[in-house]
């Protein structure tokens, strides 16, 4: 059977069994990675894998199982514990599939799925690994040491179907190189990062260039002390400013929102950002690292303006938060084997403004240019924003020496009314992206 | 009571016999690695959740598959496959093998078992029969958190639990077998009140069967900490910013000890030498108030194991001696490799996955100072009763962690609440800083999950109440 007719059968083995509604997903993949170490191969990894999750309704109780075993036995057996489990749960008045109008898969090639990532053989593969980590430990003699430079490819299927007549089925790829090299002088010692993911071998960087990024950004932390506590023009790489943007998600998930757990739950239509700001969710994006034809609920993938010019213009739903909520779904839901499903992100981002990174740098007097945030200090009930930092300090508007173990914080409220300047740098290297960002009025703690 | 034993629950459901497994091992070595071993695990598991006071969601499944490695020098090869038929398992086995390039290597010939105490004898998590006990706890610790405060305008509680049944089989004879059993509750507390908003959260459990939740850490306890946390929060201002006396809690801030001290000392950082303790054995990295120990034998904790993912016996480990830098934290590549002694610390998230050297659970031992000298001998400083996530940079030492639930000490006195308070620091000289150890060591409730190279373990910390005389926080207020 292929996962269409395993998903379908599940459905029917459970409607058969007692349910009024279900949904089954069936996931299959494959993954490989290699690692290499100062030129030798440390590790090499190679593995496919299936499992079923299956969603039952018993009237407004729900109640969900997984399973790795796809015997009919086992099937049964996950079905069987799934319907016993719903009569457990409460009667949730909200609790439901989407309406049959709502469900659908949009239509066109995606361009989601390229065979060429598993196409290279064994050595190849671990060529391009081997040619990360060598051209990162070429650049400089104080790069002495690494933590090695991988490739992984991955391919995955996923079927989805329920009890109102959906039936739906995608697959991807994805392909990644990267190194993480070592540089010492003196007493001192940092490690960095850099890296490429495609859905195709075809755009993923050089293995070269992404070495030698590698390599430049651990150089530049070399010697990093920490600074006095000021209130300083902070900038955010775009690395950083995603995740800047991760935290807007969170606050927007229908999740939080409907229980009050978000700074953002019930401004809809209010000013929450300058008005530079403009955020948007696209599940749609052709190749994009967060599109799929249709949700985990298939409900059809859609652009969705989250903020427009400042304005909260809509919170990211599933079906179940959109009742709650008394809104529509933006076919954001997401579910992994088993539970109730969750918010997901299409491809999540900042529109760019126009100005180029060094001219926002070049315009601060004395400031903070982050590269790596640190711990997990962030409240979204409250916007509470606390976290470790390091990167370069900016003075006379050029980047000078580099400085670590300093905090920055603020509030999450704030800092969005407060970016000051938007870079033209957007460039997607996952889901969720953002351009060169300058905040003000943030809190810079070290000595 | 279903009180466990080491029976052999691979070899009966899934007709395993030794023969198969040396088979096995014969095809991970058939081009000549060093060494090979096998990981079964079936894993069960149960999820329910209480939100608005709706059991919305109840959850349970089975996981089950085999890992294979193959060592070979430096080199780690590894397939795994989640059909424990043979003929995939030997298709695993042979994709390992291709990491070594030689002549074929019969393995050991006969298997050793290593069978001995049982640190969690509990009865185990079923996967059908309580369900409906396990959701009267959750809903126990709805009622308790929304009784504690009209403030209190959301509750969110759940319980987890899961039985790991493992087999491990080493071509150096190891065969070692174990039933697993971890429980958990948590609680999420909102608080509302005059336009202010605040969170708080707390959870616990371990190794330990539903009883423990009856009459040990209740629902109501779990509930009562969120509850708590979540109104004292709701008056709180803004953290001060900049280096300052910090004094410690007891119990999960030892998660300072994991971040700062543990990662850093992990064999396999120290094998690259891209730890910075690396090359410090022997050398003084705390004050001489300081002795801090990883220890996988406290029983019925959530970081214990009988033995660890490679199936070697868990041990209490050394880590720090009165200030001094003692050993590492070592799994059975890196033990060969530094040519050191294996600590039994080798573990990993699933048979997907690769063993590495990880913490169990890490504390420092009490000193001789009551917890009321230290807050009396500071002067104006932050007294860090709770601890949110930490995160540390291996290779530069830097660390950080947010405290859930913190207080401005003012000439000796605990006094205001605070919020939005960061610390951070660097490993290998944070507990050099320490001046003050308190004789009131506590572990934590049974929270801690530990995240390295993309894979989750459980783990303990703990502390003392501890006295840092300098370290950076990261407010926003003066």
């Amino acid at each position: 059977m292929d996962l269409k007719e395993i998903a379908v059968d599940v459905v029917n083995r459970a409607m058969r069994g007692g349910a009024t509604a279900a949904e089954a997903v069936v996931r299959e993949g494959n993954e490989f990675s290699t690692v290499v170490r100062l030129g030798q191969v440390e590790t090499l990894k190679e593995s496919g894998s299936k499992a079923i999750g299956v969603r039952v309704f018993r009237g407004q109780r729900a109640a969900s199982t997984y399973s790795s075993d796809l015997s009919s036995e086992g099937l049964d057996q996950m079905v069987s514990s799934a319907l016993a489990l719903a009569e457990v749960t409460s009667e949730d008045p909200h609790a439901g599939l989407p309406e049959p109008a709502q469900l659908g898969s949009i239509g066109g090639d995606l361009d989601l799925y390229f065979d060429d990532v598993y196409s290279l053989s064994g050595e190849q593969r671990i060529d391009y690994a081997r040619r990360a980590e060598k051209a990162a430990l070429a650049v400089d003699k104080r790069i002495n040491n690494s933590e090695g430079g991988s490739f992984d490819a991955a391919d995955g299927r996923k079927a989805l179907a329920n009890s109102h007549g959906f039936v739906g089925e995608y697959r991807n790829s994805y392909c990644s190189v990267s190194a993480v090299p070592v540089a010492q002088e003196g007493g001192s010692m940092q490690r960095d990062y850099w890296y490429s993911v495609a859905r195709t071998l075809k755009k993923l960087d050089d293995p070269e260039q992404v070495g030698r990024i590698a390599a430049q950004r651990t150089l530049r932390r070399l010697g990093a002390r920490k600074v006095k506590t000021a209130k300083v023009p902070v900038i955010l790489d775009p690395l950083m400013a995603r995740s800047l943007l991760e935290h807007i998600f969170e606050a927007v998930n229908g999740d939080s929102i409907y229980r009050g757990a978000s700074f953002l739950a019930g401004k809809l239509g209010e000013r929450v950002a300058g008005e530079n700001v403009t955020v948007i969710d696209d599940g749609t994006l052709r190749g994009g690292f967060g599109t799929s034809p249709f949700d985990s609920e298939g409900v059809p993938t859609r652009r969705t303006v989250v903020i427009e010019n400042g304005v909260l213009k809509s919170y990211l739903l599933n079906t179940y938060t959109a009742k709650k909520l008394g809104l529509q779904t933006t076919g954001n839901a997401a579910r992994g084997l088993a539970g109730n499903p969750s918010i997901g992100i299409g491809n999540f981002f900042l529109q760019p403004g126009t100005k180029k990174p060094e001219d926002i740098i070049a315009g601060v007097p004395e400031g903070l240019y982050v590269t790596e945030f640190l711990g997990f200090g962030v409240n979204l009930v409250t916007g509470d924003f606390s976290r470790g930092a390091s990167g370069l300090w900016i003075a006379g508007g050029e980047l000078t020496y580099p400085v670590e173990e300093i905090t920055v914080a603020g509030n999450l409220q704030d800092m969005l009314l407060n970016i000051a300047e938007i870079g033209s740098d957007l460039e997607f290297r996952g889901a969720v992206a953002a351009p060169t960002l300058r905040l003000d009025g943030l809190t810079v703690a070290g000595e | 009571m279903n009180v466990m034993h080491q029976g052999n629950y691979f070899f009966d459901r899934y007709g395993l016999s030794e023969a198969d497994l040396q088979r096995y091992l014969a095809a991970a070595l058939s081009a000549g690695g060093d060494y090979a071993d096998l990981y079964f695990e079936y894993l069960t598991t149960t999820s329910i959740m209480v939100d608005e006071s709706m059991v919305k969601s109840a959850t349970q499944g089975i996981s089950a598959g085999c890992g294979v490695r193959v060592l070979s020098g430096e080199r780690t090869g590894y397939a795994y496959t989640d059909d424990l038929a043979p003929e995939r398992i030997l298709r695993a086995a042979r994709t390992a093998a291709l990491i070594a390039s030689g002549p074929a290597k019969q393995p050991e010939v006969s298997l050793k078992e290593n069978r001995g105490r049982n640190l969690y004898p509990v009865a185990l998590p079923s996967v059908s029969s309580d369900v409906r006990e396990k959701l009267e706890l959750v809903m126990r610790a709805d009622r308790a958190a929304r009784a504690y405060d009209p403030r209190i305008k959301e509750v969110r509680a759940s319980y987890a639990d899961e039985l790991r049944r493992i087999l491990v089989v080493g071509s150096d004879g190891t065969l070692a077998e174990d039933s697993q059993p971890l429980a958990r509750m948590s609680v999420l507390c909102l608080g509302r009140n005059n336009g202010q908003s605040s969170k708080g959260t707390s959870g616990g459990g371990g190794r330990v069967s539903l009883e423990f939740f009856r009459s040990e850490k209740t629902p109501e306890h779990f509930a009562e900490q969120a509850a708590r946390q979540a109104i004292i929060q709701l008056d709180a201002r803004e953290a001060p910013a900049g280096e300052m006396e910090v004094v410690l809690g007891p119990g999960w801030p030892g998660i300072l000890l994991h971040e700062a001290i543990g990662h850093g000392l992990e064999a396999d950082f120290n094998r690259k030498g891209t730890s910075a303790f690396t090359g410090r054995l022997g050398t003084r990295v705390a004050s001489e108030k300081c002795t801090v120990v990883d220890n996988g034998t406290v029983p019925n904790r959530r970081g214990s194991l009988n033995v660890d993912d490679e199936g070697n016996t868990t041990h209490e480990t050394v880590l720090i001696e009165k200030g001094i830098l003692k050993g590492y934290l070592s799994d059975k590549l890196s033990a060969r490799l530094m040519g050191i002694a294996n600590t039994g610390n080798g573990r990993r998230e699933s048979y997907e996955h690769i063993p590495m050297p990880r913490m169990t659970n890490t504390y420092m031992l009490s000193g001789e100072d009551s917890p009321e000298d230290i807050i009396r001998s500071v002067k104006r400083g932050v007294f860090a009763a709770n601890f949110g996530g930490g995160q540390v940079d291996i290779t530069n030492g830097k660390f950080v962690f947010s405290a859930s639930e913190a207080y401005l000490i003012e000439d000796g006195h605990v006094t205001a609440p605070l919020k939005n308070c960061t610390l951070i620091g660097n490993g290998p000289d944070v507990l050099t800083r320490v001046s003050m150890v308190g004789n009131d060591l506590k572990l934590d409730e049974g929270v801690g999950t530990c995240g390295k190279d993309g894979q989750s373990v459980p783990v303990g910390v703990g502390i003392p109440t501890l006295k840092v005389d300098r370290i950076t926080v990261g407010g926003t207020g003066s």
